[in-house]
């Protein structure tokens, strides 16, 4: 565990700490009774754990990990759809190296290459357009992950891809969106939710009006941070400040970065390039209404799905998670990785059950890595 | 996959395709700078931007870059995207 004083800020850091502290006991928060807040973003949850501010910040804090991974939140039936087309003899599957690992229902991509798929993992969807045009024998399918920092990536590169007149080049949309699960959160009548802290890179592409909702309609503050550490420290502060006020508003305290309304380029390229789907399935939340992208009619030759007639193309396949699994219940907040009764003994980084075990940026592969699998051999 | 990296772009490489040359963390690598351009792109040339899988996608200045750099090196982020970026070098030659 780190502690203030080694960051690159310890004063300002001990700063913020006693000033979450002084509001956290005026809104009268205690271990007993905490404020929930949640961070949106993996990247957030890897940070919290690797500065250790889980432990370094007022007991009457509680950090809930939402459900911000991509990885974590993919299905098993989409990794088994990846298996398949990988397994492809036409096929070049390119994906980011994130991925590899995720369980499917028989193998993971990982697993899938061993057994001699033809898969590649790339830094970026501009090397599988690269590999398409170099390979023009075979099929390139790119496997579009990701929210919408990720998004408008794989549109620019089905843009270019359009305008040379690509043939076998295509995507596997996967592409998901933030605010809608967020909205599902807030509507299940469980959550025990005071506040969020909005995804930093995401909002980078967004703006934070997509955000408005959460404190209009459900009365809730949130503030776009960045991942330092004392970002994440000043926005818990600004969400307490908040509380403490009976206000809920959309701050940006990561106005150095992200644009009230995001990026213009980026935009525009997801409009172009993509539509909602009716509802898209998580792993572990379910089906959530508008959550996901597919590729608009226009760009339907690099539409994987339609190209190899698979996935939502010709209809959702039901794969069941697996028995005693609670990767849906952590992502939601109900209960900390530990509690989970696979934590460490069914589940663990070499024998996952669930992605939040695999993925850099998944609460179980956090709370394992910075003293869980401590915990769980106790 | 959700973090950008920082990168100092040093060359245009096709105007054509909005591609650029970025420097990240020492290593050169291809960016696309659609989302950062907003006129010729020579103008680009030593400014600084948050790179993520492949694109420039907000120009930042070279303070943050720095302090970013810094808390991602921190975070083994930098290492992973160096990797990242090495493993796609070693797709595109068929080294996989």
């Amino acid at each position: 565990m780190k502690f203030a004083s080694e960051f690159r800020d310890p004063k300002l850091a001990r700063a913020l700490l006693q000033a979450i502290a002084e509001k956290a006991d005026a809104i009268g928060a205690t271990r007993e009774k905490p404020v929930h807040i949640m961070e949106i973003c993996g990247g957030h949850t890897h940070s919290i754990f690797r500065y250790g501010l889980d432990k370094l910040i007022h007991e009457g804090v509680e950090f809930i990990h939402g459900p911000g991974c991509p990885v974590c939140v993919l299905p098993r039936a989409r990794v088994d759809e990846c298996i398949e087309l990988a397994e492809r003899p036409e096929v070049i599957f390119t994906t980011f190296g994130d991925a590899m690992r995720v369980p499917g229902s028989t193998k993971s991509l990982i697993q899938a290459k061993a057994d001699g798929a033809d898969i590649r993992m790339v830094y970026s969807p501009l090397d599988a357009l690269e590999l398409a045009r170099r390979n023009p024998d075979r099929e390139v399918v790119f496997f579009g992950l990701g929210f919408e920092t990720t998004t408008p990536s794989t549109a620019l590169a089905i843009q270019q891809a359009a305008r040379e007149g690509l043939a076998n080049f295509s995507v596997f949309c996967n592409h998901i969106t933030v605010p809608e699960p967020i909205k599902a959160l807030l509507d299940d009548p469980y959550m025990m939710l005071e506040g969020f802290i909005g995804p930093g890179h995401v909002s980078m592409v967004i703006g934070f009006h997509p955000y408005d909702f959460i404190a209009q309609d459900y009365g809730k503050p949130i503030v776009v941070a960045g991942f330092e550490p004392t970002d994440l420290l000043q926005s818990v502060l600004m969400v307490l400040t908040q509380i403490e006020a009976g206000q809920a508003r959309v701050e940006n305290q990561y106005g150095r970065v992200v644009p009230e309304h995001g990026n213009s380029v980026s935009i525009a390229a997801i409009n172009d390039v993509y539509e909602k789907r009716p509802s898209f399935e998580w792993r572990g939340l379910g089906e959530i209404d508008a959550s996901g992208m597919r590729i608009r009619d226009a760009y339907r030759a690099y539409d994987a799905e339609e190209k190899f007639g698979i996935g939502y193309a010709v209809g959702r396949r039901e794969v069941p998670e697996v028995e005693g699994c609670a990767c849906g219940q952590v992502m939601t907040g109900r209960i900390k990785p530990t509690q989970c009764p696979q934590f460490g003994k069914g589940c663990t980084p070499e024998t996952a059950l669930g992605a939040l075990m695999v993925s850099s940026e998944g609460a179980c592969a956090a709370y394992w890595q910075y003293g869980g699998a401590r915990t769980a051999a106790e | 996959m959700c973090l950008g990296i920082p990168g100092q772009i040093v060359e245009i490489s096709d105007e054509a395709r909005m591609m650029a040359v970025a420097e990240v963390s020492g290593v050169r690598r291809a960016v696309n700078v659609a989302c950062i351009a907003d006129g010729p792109l020579d103008r680009l040339i030593g400014e600084w931007a948050l790179i993520h899988v492949g694109f420039a996608m907000a120009r930042i200045d070279e303070d943050e870059a720095a302090q970013t750099l810094a808390a991602l090196h921190e975070l083994g982020e930098t290492q992973e995207a160096l990797e990242q970026m090495a493993a796609g070098d070693a797709a595109l030659e068929g080294r996989v």
